[in-house]
């Protein structure tokens, strides 16, 4: 597994895609700390950065390494190795390349300008997004033969829960009108990790206006250690699920 | 020379005639009762310091009560401690504790009844029902006085300074913490209410009911359940204060409700859910105020006419204004908005196109306030940009004409 895994992190690192996120990202944060005069209205321009491209480069990327390299998982399937091993070294070499990037590319940033909980908040919940849509991009490719379909699916996916999703969410709101939906909208937020995270980093930016009724009931399930567990769990639960899956999925999989 | 002679004389007169009742222990009174009993107009009372026990004290003589080192009043949880019957009453340097509750009689620390001129100062309440009351008084003064209450519901306690039909009182530098509403006013006119802290009150940091043409100046209204609000009157003048920390659905900064013809000038609104709420409020003039990271900044009812903000700083909140309807009939001029993102071609320091501070975002909370949990979401900035282009949902006419460049320096 070892081998597997540092052949994969070294042909990740050194495909130039990653080195210009990497790139991308760091002119990005700190073009983005230059220009706002507070550093906590940087991290919040960082924060939309961080939940609509982190999750599309993660889920194209992985998705597109792992349809190249077919040719290298049929190579790696004909030794004596196990498909579990095989299936989830890909995956950790990804997660790892990319993690490495968006540290690289986000966090020395947010550390160097806005050392606080909220920018740790800020930073784990890249990681785990990124983590969140590599796992999701591996069960697309393993549901999926056809690279040019699995592309336009995970495009989809990606659509879905940063757009699509939330578009949903109004929907239901409105017309839902009438009843007390604060409580039954903590659970909803935990079907989309994207909008887990936000709230998350929102709750810990201490913005006043979610300070209101429904921003108590937030506060209170988000606020404490619990709540901050439980949607910690849940994004888990978001990287556990698919990859495990997949796996299941790879291991029946006629190659 | 001669006028000097004068003076002497007056003052050398009045030392010889008013006398010096001392109460303590070794003293001929050992109660204050005793010694109001033997007192005349235009004397003295110095209390020693001690515990005294005096079931209900009651001042009806034009007295100077004076505690030396804060002598205690007990009221053992029965009774009023102070009751002043007399005008020109001094009441200075007590300490008063455990006020009678009952929810028939407002028991006060210090009830002041239909006097005027009286002084309260330099007194420390403690555990009282209501504080310091006022009825049909006028022209009192109350200043440097601390009042602490640990209120557990509304209906188990009173207020701070509690003033009813009363006129030109003047309320100067008193402390005010956990008590139902920090002060309130109710039919109270020409009075003013200057340097004063109110904190951690169960309800408002100020209550301010049909009192007409009072002024409060550089107070500081922090964390109390519901803000301060300021109703049903005219003529109020609201300077330099500062309101901060009021959280909660129904908190605000101020709540504006029915006030007429008034004028808010150079207050700090920081960290309050809602800086100002405004409904029926008429004739209002807003200048060089700053709304520093409030949830929101001003919330203005349709109801209002004639509402004017000039001149004010609007830095840091998540929505500038919101309202709730298309009906505009006030305005907005030379504002500083950090989210205007207009040009200045002509250099004059005001933005070349209007800014028009409701977002829809702010629309659609306050019709389904749940909706705040899509708030920065991806959805919802493209809702907010394309609602820029193309107004639907905002009202047209709400908008600054002449935005600021740059902050002003407040």
């Amino acid at each position: 597994m070892k081998k597997i895994l540092k052949y994969v992190v070294i042909d990740i690192l050194r495909n130039k895609i990653v080195l210009a996120y990497t790139i991308f990202l760091l002119i990005l944060s700190f073009s983005i700390f230059n220009l706002e005069d507070s550093s906590s209205k940087g991290i919040l321009s960082l924060l939309n950065i961080v939940l609509i491209v982190v999750p599309m480069v993660s889920v194209l990327f992985a998705s597109i390494y792992v349809y190249n390299s077919a040719e290298f998982l049929e190579l790696l399937l004909s030794q004596p190795l196990r498909r579990k091993t095989i299936w989830l070294s890909v995956f950790s070499g990804l997660l790892i390349s990319m993690v490495i990037s968006f540290v690289a590319g986000v966090g020395i940033p947010v550390l160097l300008y806005e050392f606080s909980v909220t920018g740790f908040t800020l930073i784990i919940s890249g990681i785990l997004l990124t983590i969140i849509f590599i796992a999701l991009a591996m069960l697309v490719a393993v549901k999926v033969r056809d690279k040019a379909r699995g592309i336009g699916a995970v495009i989809l996916l990606w659509l879905y829960f940063s757009i699509l999703f939330d578009g949903l969410v109004l929907f239901l709101l409105f017309q839902f009108e009438d009843y007390p939906l604060e409580k039954p909208m903590v659970a909803i937020t935990a079907l989309n990790p994207i909008d887990l995270s936000r709230i998350m980093v929102l709750l810990k930016m201490d913005i006043s206006a979610m300070m209101g009724y429904t921003g108590a009931v937030f506060r209170n399930f988000f606020g404490n250690a619990t709540g901050m567990c439980i949607s910690l769990l849940v994004l888990l639960l978001w990287i556990i699920l698919p990859i495990w899956i997949s796996v299941r999925m790879f291991n029946r999989k006629d190659v | 020379m001669k006028a000097g002679f004068i003076i002497a004389a007056i003052f050398l007169s009045y030392t010889s005639f008013a006398l010096q009742i001392r109460v303590g222990r070794q003293e001929s009174c050992t109660t204050i009762t005793a010694a109001i009993a033997k007192a005349n107009n235009g004397d003295t009372v110095l209390v020693e310091p001690g515990i005294y026990f005096e079931k209900n004290l009651v001042v009806n003589k034009s007295i100077v009560l004076k505690g030396l080192n804060y002598p205690v009043i007990d009221a053992e949880k029965k009774f009023e401690n102070i009751s002043v019957r007399a005008n020109n009453v001094v009441i200075d340097g007590f300490k008063l504790q455990h006020t009678g509750v009952s929810s028939i009689v407002d028991f006060a620390a210090i009830k002041l009844y239909n006097c005027s001129r009286v002084t309260v100062i330099n007194n420390i309440i403690e555990d009282a029902f209501f504080g310091i009351y006022s009825q049909y008084s006028n022209t009192c003064l109350i200043k440097h006085n601390t009042l602490h209450a640990i209120a557990a519901t509304e209906q188990q306690s009173g207020n701070g300074i509690h003033c009813w039909k009363s006129d030109s009182m003047q309320i100067i530098a008193n402390s005010i913490t956990g008590h139902r509403d920090g002060i309130y006013f109710e039919f109270v006119t020409n009075s003013v209410i200057w340097r004063n802290q109110s904190s951690g009150n169960l309800r408002y940091g100020l209550h301010f009911m049909f009192s007409n043409d009072d002024a409060y100046i550089s107070n500081i209204f922090e964390n109390n359940g519901a803000g301060v609000a300021v109703m049903f009157s005219k003529g109020v003048k609201m300077f330099s204060n500062y309101f901060k920390e009021n959280w909660g659905d129904a908190a605000y900064g101020i709540l504006l409700k029915e006030i007429n013809d008034s004028y808010i000038r150079g207050n700090h609104f920081e960290r309050n859910t809602s800086a100002i709420y405004a409904e029926g409020a008429n004739r209002i003039l807003m200048q060089r105020n700053i709304f520093r990271n409030n949830g929101w900044a001003f919330k203005i009812q349709a109801s209002c006419t004639d509402v004017v903000l000039e001149e004010n700083n609007f830095i840091g909140n998540t929505f500038d204004v919101a309202t709730n309807g298309s009906l505009v009939l006030n305005r907005f001029n030379n504002n500083y908005w950090d989210k205007y993102e207009g040009y200045d071609l002509n250099r004059d320091k005001t933005g070349d196109v209007p800014y028009r501070p409701v977002s829809m975002y702010s629309m659609i909370t306050e019709r389904n306030p749940p909706a705040i949990i899509l708030f920065h979401s991806l959805i919802v900035s493209l809702m907010d940009r394309s609602e820029k282009i193309i107004p639907s949902l905002t009202p047209e006419n709400l908008k600054d004409e002449h935005p600021l460049m740059k902050p002003l320096p407040l």
